[in-house]
């Protein structure tokens, strides 16, 4: 469930920067009533929570969409980590320094040499958003924002802040590039769907899969991951015959909101041929789809970005000689 | 009316007395004013200062052109900024600044924020509105002569203004006592279409 903190993927559009943590400050300030600066120490002092969420690069798996199989769960889907985040709710902050009548959205700004700035609604910030200074019980590792970053549970890894040096509380949007251009899904019609935060339900097998070979004929458990943006996943379903029909997958305990949920599923593979998928569904009843699915709402178009929020169910084809490869 | 009682929810809760925990400092005006570089659409942060496209012509050559190309083009892995207005909708689409970028607003926001990629911020108000000029005048979007001050940039009207459409993805089950969607928060506030 917990990515080691060495191995959480990173992303950054400017370098990782050396931020000294005893010169390190917060600044709130906008539509408040009270702007404030604190310093880590101070960040330190308030009150504090720990929580378990992936954070999963709005890009991930967008090769899947592109038609372009990864071969490995690695290469396919391995811009996601999990981990327990300690720090203080963005709430509390909220809280403290008061919100003026027309705060409706906040700019969440990094210290790193791009300034990369993102705006998130209020709601969102009030509902589940962590000022993080903790990863897995120890600092933030520096390619994670060490030493302050936003944690913001379920939505794409860009608006998750890094090396936070500023919220500015505002009445709207601050279409900053990454908002306005680049993290916007490009659709059939010409139109660009924007604000797509939330990363749909995913899951992946991650055993068997790409790159690995079976011994031969019997017993093996296949093992995967899935996780949800919108909260806990309900159901896992894995098919070893390419989807035509489905078995239920166990979930390991506990299932946490917007959490890696790992699953197991016992098979007895019989030495022919077969293709292994995962499907998840979350608690609000939405079901993972299929790539088809989901091209035939979205196209096959190149955004900005490439193909961000792609979500479709990966399969694997495992060969009568045991190599198991991508579909 | 759910987005409006949202509001006042809001601002009933979090209002509250403030500083309750008193930890922390209240930054002086001028630490806000140094931090503070968000421009919004309606032009609100941007500062005092006027560049054309003549003006950022040689500007964006010493500056911008080893990664952009002379002519906005792109070179490599950096993104190309010019042209392509009509292709969104097409087969093969060319995202730029031009045919893409709804806010003209962001190319000043974003040179001033993060560029030259080598030495982010070094650009002074009277550049960044020059090379914001030149850049747009790359995609016949502003005149050469054309003065971009923190009036005028606001009002210029970028191409594809109006080709996004917020997420349309079903939102989340709201549990009770939850006021308002959180996937868009209070969507109203989206700058207008005009």
């Amino acid at each position: 469930m917990i990515t080691p903190s060495s191995l959480h993927f990173e992303r950054h559009h400017a370098g990782v920067p050396a931020i000294d943590p005893s010169s390190h400050e917060l600044l709130i300030h906008g539509l408040v009533e009270h702007p404030l600066i604190l310093s880590m120490k101070d960040l330190r002092r308030l009150p504090s929570i720990s929580r378990i969420h992936f954070i999963e690069c709005a890009g991930n798996s967008a090769r899947e969409h592109e038609g372009r199989p990864g071969p490995d769960p690695q290469t396919s889907h391995g811009l996601v980590s999990c981990s327990e985040w300690t720090g203080v709710p963005l709430a509390v902050l909220l809280q403290d320094v008061g919100l003026k009548p027309d705060a409706r959205w906040l700019v969440a700004e990094g210290a790193d040499a791009c300034h990369m700035a993102r705006s998130i609604p209020l709601q969102k910030a009030l509902e589940d958003v962590l000022v993080a200074y903790g990863q897995n019980g120890e600092a933030l590792r520096p390619e994670q924002g060490y030493p302050l970053r936003l944690v913001v549970p379920g939505w794409e890894g860009n608006v998750n802040i890094k090396w936070l040096r500023r919220i500015q509380v505002a009445s709207g949007p601050a279409m900053t590039r990454e908002e306005a251009a680049v993290y916007t899904d490009l659709m059939p019609d010409g139109t660009a769907r924007m604000f797509s935060f939330v990363m749909d339900a995913k899951s992946v097998i991650t055993r068997p899969a790409g790159w690995q070979r079976l011994d031969g004929p019997g017993f093996y458990e296949i093992e995967g991951l899935a996780w949800s943006g919108r909260g806990r996943i309900s159901r896992v379903e894995v098919s070893v015959d390419g989807g035509r029909t489905w078995r239920d997958a166990e979930l390991q305990e506990p299932v946490v909101s917007k959490a890696f949920t790992p699953f197991r599923c016992a098979w007895t593979w019989n030495g022919r041929e077969a293709e292994l998928q995962s499907r998840c569904r979350d608690e609000t009843g939405y079901v993972q789809p299929t790539r088809d699915a989901l091209i035939a709402m979205r196209g096959l178009r190149s955004g900005p970005d490439g193909f961000d929020h792609y979500n479709g169910i990966k399969a694997w084809r495992v060969r009568s000689s045991g190599e198991v490869t991508h579909v | 009316m759910s987005r409006w009682l949202c509001g006042v929810a809001l601002t009933a809760a979090l209002a509250g007395d403030g500083l309750h925990f008193h930890v922390g400092r209240t930054p002086t005006p001028d630490e806000v004013r140094g931090q503070d570089i968000t421009v919004f659409p309606d032009g609100a942060g941007l500062p005092e200062g006027t560049g054309t496209a003549e003006q950022g012509r040689a500007l964006y050559q010493l500056r911008c052109a080893s990664c952009h190309g002379d002519h906005g083009e792109g070179r490599g892995d950096y993104p190309r900024l010019a042209g392509g207005q009509g292709t969104v909708s097409r087969g093969e689409p060319i995202l730029t600044v031009g045919s893409y970028w709804p806010y003209a607003t962001t190319v000043w926001d974003y040179i001033r924020r993060a560029m030259p990629y080598d030495n982010p911020g070094s650009l002074r108000s009277d550049e960044v509105y020059a090379i914001t000029a030149y850049v747009l005048h790359l995609s016949d979007i502003v005149g050469s002569k054309e003065t971009l001050n923190l009036r005028t940039l606001p009002a210029v009207r970028m191409p594809n203004r109006d080709g996004f459409i917020p997420d349309f993805r079903p939102l989340p089950q709201r549990r009770s006592g939850q006021l308002c969607p959180a996937t868009l928060g209070c969507a109203h506030t989206i700058p207008p279409r005009n």
